[in-house]
């Protein structure tokens, strides 16, 4: 992949527009499919905000969602190379700038999130391959004076057989550019794709694996400086002085900027800023939450969730039905503050100029990282231009902009570019934490120990009556609710209630698999609470409930696969388990089943997973496997160990020593099976780590006999 | 100002001798390949070869280095193992965000160098000090043995 620098970050259209003011070259606005085009006369063809194919042949495809390692540099590109086309060797990527028709259609915003990208891209990216290829067609038609019916296509040329012509891509743009757009293109039967289903490898892999691939971190300008920050290390304090003069003794220091609740060290280097930021001392105005504590919090929660909640779901009369039941089973569960640990420090470059805001980031919400810069800095929205990058990873962390408001503050007071770059340390004690939860959840079962109602409240914090109000209604979060509701199994009555919940001052985000990797936990390892009640098998009690074909396929294969019911043989001295959990997330069904192995100690090993996904047709299962492998690891290390904790208003944890990810000598064998499809794409970012968390509590309660309701499950289990 | 080999260049530093090479490198030399990941030499994001010897480059202060041969990950691949490592780590399709991939590629690259033919036990040793967020673990165990293979 060759990857180049957008158009200096502005918007397209201000783009085009200086384009043809500049060379006063043709500018034609066309209608298409899937968004709002433009093609203009400058030496290329962009039939639409996708693609832009130059005289020369190079195909320029516009990526706009970012690559923060689930593949969407690749799958995207298969989508639009199958149906335009051409090789994806010879398509060159561009990061999109901020633009609202780089939108997520499933979303509304360009955000790269919720295991959207290809669920949303699979039709409109393949009509915008399919519109370009007919234009250049009908293009080659025109030139040779013939029928558009004589002409195929094949790796960025047009062939007319018959007649024995030939013509690339490039040669045709002119032409192409002046006709009109086709309202309705044919998309190509399935059977004849050469692109999409396949296991084609990552196209962004080369600068991945030779050190030349651009993270945001990696941005270096002329005459940039380096800051690092501290940040009142109580949420809420403010920052009452530091020693400059011990600071600017420093050599390689060059300025100190005090924000109100922050401080930078601008330097030379890294090491200098690191030092000086040591030698100011920082001193802090602890302000109300001093003295705030994680015990606190869940006492908070605990009284919280006690009251009625907003009503999220009902079906059926769950309070009658849970009188007539034979029995009821009642549980409470709680999830810990969790934080992201990107392996990619927190950074972003800014250089304030006259004119307006260089923004040099990797993000996943470019126009919400535009707007904020702008907000910040006092000007216009157009007077910021951000070059995004590769993301060394997101999980949610890089939907928030609050380190993109900090940066152009510090930068406002700087001359020069300035690339700030947070230590782990600042990384982990100043996160957006993926919030804590607490869970009652309840049940009816009839004699048979199936259940006839169930209800439960979520109680905690609403991430999205902050980060996109409109979706917050009548006191109910959609996404603290996704995965509570729509259960692949059939409960004949059943109340789903949210009840907003805001830790004092802990400011909270999205963390992969959002709102079904919190309910995942709680609905899957309560379904298995049922199952142990009823003395049934774990799947055997799930197969009497699920609903759906779909459903019923993955639980069945899944215990194929992993051996369910054949005997363990654990370690001597150790107990050994299998779980089972079945979920319908992110438009996909997926079962796992988890092997544990705990010792003598209660530290529990993972040694195998087995996962099933249907995630509709797999446009890459190369990538679907890798985002199953990484996404139950990543679910793992929350599972077993991952909490972050508050004492004296302060975040405990802080750096990878006490932030536990998973290692090489930790991982389990994870054996992935993908069950063929032709249904529309469901998302596989993050539906791995929902269901590897329950498959490894439940492999646990196997293994030990052990319930555990609270994570992470390190410290959680008694000697017996 | 200090003077190391760099992938087979001497090169002066004008930064002071207990700068560590991390920065030396990311911030004074604009060679960003080599990533910052904690500092505190417990995620092997900044691992580079000194004298052939994996080596954090996030603790390791210039004074340490000089007059010692280093290689990073911009040049690892002009030698046959460190090629065939990401050959391998290509084939089998490893990166994900690719944040962590120069560091585990040099410290896979250092382990094949000294141990042509790893066993499992083997690679948990060598690699567990490299952390990888988005958990690539398995690919990167097949494609170290993959690298073994080609070598053989």
């Amino acid at each position: 992949m060759n990857m180049t620098a957008p158009n200096a970050g502005l918007s397209r259209r201000g783009f085009l527009k200086l384009s043809a003011a500049a060379g006063g070259g043709l500018l034609i606005e066309l209608n298409l499919p899937g968004g709002h085009a433009l093609a203009a006369d400058a030496g290329r063809f962009e039939p639409n905000a996708f693609i832009r194919i130059g005289r020369d042949g190079v195909v320029t495809l516009v990526m706009h969602k970012v690559e923060m390692g689930q593949g969407t540099y690749t799958a995207i590109p298969q989508l639009i190379a199958e149906e335009l086309d051409v090789s994806l060797d010879a398509v060159k990527l561009e990061h999109a700038p901020p633009d609202p028709r780089y939108a997520e259609p499933l979303i509304g915003a360009q955000i790269t999130g919720g295991s959207t990208s290809i669920r949303g891209a699979w039709k409109p990216m393949r009509e915008a391959g399919a519109t370009a290829r007919v234009l250049l067609v009908q293009a080659a038609a025109k030139k040779w004076n013939t029928d558009v019916t004589t002409l195929t296509t094949r790796d960025g040329v047009v062939i007319d057989a018959a007649g024995g012509r030939r013509a690339g891509y490039g040669e045709l743009v002119d032409v192409a550019a002046t006709l009109p757009v086709p309202t309705t293109v044919t998309l190509k039967d399935p059977k004849d794709f050469r692109l999409i289903g396949k296991p084609v490898r990552r196209i962004d892999a080369a600068g991945k694996v030779n050190g030349s691939a651009r993270f945001g971190i990696d941005v270096v300008r002329p005459g940039m400086k380096i800051a690092t920050v501290a940040a009142s290390p109580v949420f809420g304090g403010t920052l009452a002085g530091v020693d400059e003069a011990a600071a600017l003794k420093v050599k390689g220091v060059r300025q100190i900027v005090k924000l109100d609740s922050a401080v930078a060290v601008v330097a030379d280097h890294m090491w200098a800023a690191k030092q000086g930021l040591a030698a100011c001392a920082p001193r802090w105005n602890d302000g109300a939450h001093a003295r705030l504590d994680t015990a606190q919090i869940f006492a908070h929660l605990e009284k919280s969730s006690e009251g009625p909640g907003a009503v999220a779901h009902r079906s059926g009369d769950a309070a009658a039905a849970m009188r007539t039941g034979a029995r009821r089973i009642d549980a409470v569960y709680r999830q810990p503050m969790l934080a992201h640990a990107t392996m990619e420090p927190i950074n972003c470059t800014v250089e304030v100029k006259p004119d307006g805001v260089d923004i040099w980031v990797g993000t996943q919400v470019p126009g919400i990282a535009q707007a904020v810069a702008a907000q910040t800095a006092g000007i216009k929205l157009e007077q910021v231009r951000v070059h995004n990058h590769l993301l060394g990873g997101g999980f949610g962390r890089r939907l928030e902009v609050d380190f993109i408001a900090q940066a152009v503050a510090i930068a406002k007071q700087v001359r020069g570019p300035v690339k700030v770059v947070w230590s782990r340390e600042e990384d982990v004690q100043h996160d957006m934490y993926r919030p804590p939860y607490l869970d009652r959840i309840s049940a009816a079962v009839d004699a048979r120990g199936l259940p006839v109602a169930w209800t439960h409240r979520v109680a905690g914090s609403s991430i999205m009556a902050r980060f996109f109000p409109p979706a917050f209604k009548d006191g109910v979060d959609p996404d603290a609710v996704d995965g509570a509701i729509e259960l692949p199994y059939v409960i004949p009555a059943m109340q789903v209630e949210f009840q907003q919940v805001e830790p004092p001052a802990v400011p909270t985000a999205f963390w992969r698999g959002v709102g079904p990797t919190r309910n995942g936990f709680v609905v899957e390892g309560f379904i298995d609470e049922l199952a142990a009640s009823a003395g049934q098998d774990p799947v055997a009690y799930r197969r009497a409930l699920v609903k759906d074909e779909r459903a019923r396929k993955v639980l069945d294969l899944v215990a194929e696969k992993s051996g369910w019911g054949t005997p363990l043989k654990p370690v001597a001295g150790h107990r050994a388990g299998r779980g089972v959990a079945l979920m319908h997330v992110f438009g996909s069904y997926i079962a796992q089943v988890a092997e544990v192995d705990v010792n003598a100690d209660n530290e529990v090993r993972v040694r195998r997973v087995t996962c099933v996904i249907d995630c509709g047709f797999a446009v890459n299962p190369l990538t679907v496997t890798a985002q199953m492998e990484g996404g139950i690891i990543f679910g793992l290390s929350a599972a077993l160990w991952n909490e972050i904790t508050l004492a004296d208003g302060r975040v405990q944890q802080s750096n990878f020593h006490d932030v536990r990810v998973m290692r090489m000598n930790e991982a389990p064998q994870i054996d992935v099976h993908i069950v063929p499809s032709a249904e529309a794409p469901g998302g596989v970012g993050e539906p791995g780590t929902s269901v590897a968390i329950p498959a490894v509590v439940n492999a646990v309660f196997a293994a030990t006999g052990q319930r555990v309701r609270t994570l992470p499950i390190s410290g959680q289990l008694k000697s017996t | 100002m200090a003077k190391i080999n760099l992938n087979g260049r001497d090169v002066a530093v004008d930064l002071p001798d207990d700068t560590p090479l991390l920065w030396a490198l990311r911030d004074g030399l604009d060679m960003t390949g080599t990533k910052f990941g904690c500092g505190i030499a417990m995620c092997g994001a900044c691992t580079v070869h000194v004298d052939g010897q994996p080596t954090r480059s996030c603790v390791t202060p210039l004074s340490a280095v000089a007059g010692k041969k280093i290689t990073t990950i911009e040049a690892v691949g002009e030698a046959k193992v460190g090629a065939a490592v990401q050959a391998a780590w290509q084939k089998l399709d490893v990166v994900q965000c690719g944040y962590c991939q120069s560091g585990q590629i040099m410290s896979a690259t250092a382990l094949l160098a000294s141990n042509p033919k790893p066993s499992d036990a083997d690679i948990d040793a060598a690699m567990s000090g490299n952390v990888c967020r988005c958990a690539t673990y398995v690919r990167i165990r097949a494609a170290i043995h993959e690298a073994a293979r080609t070598l053989a």
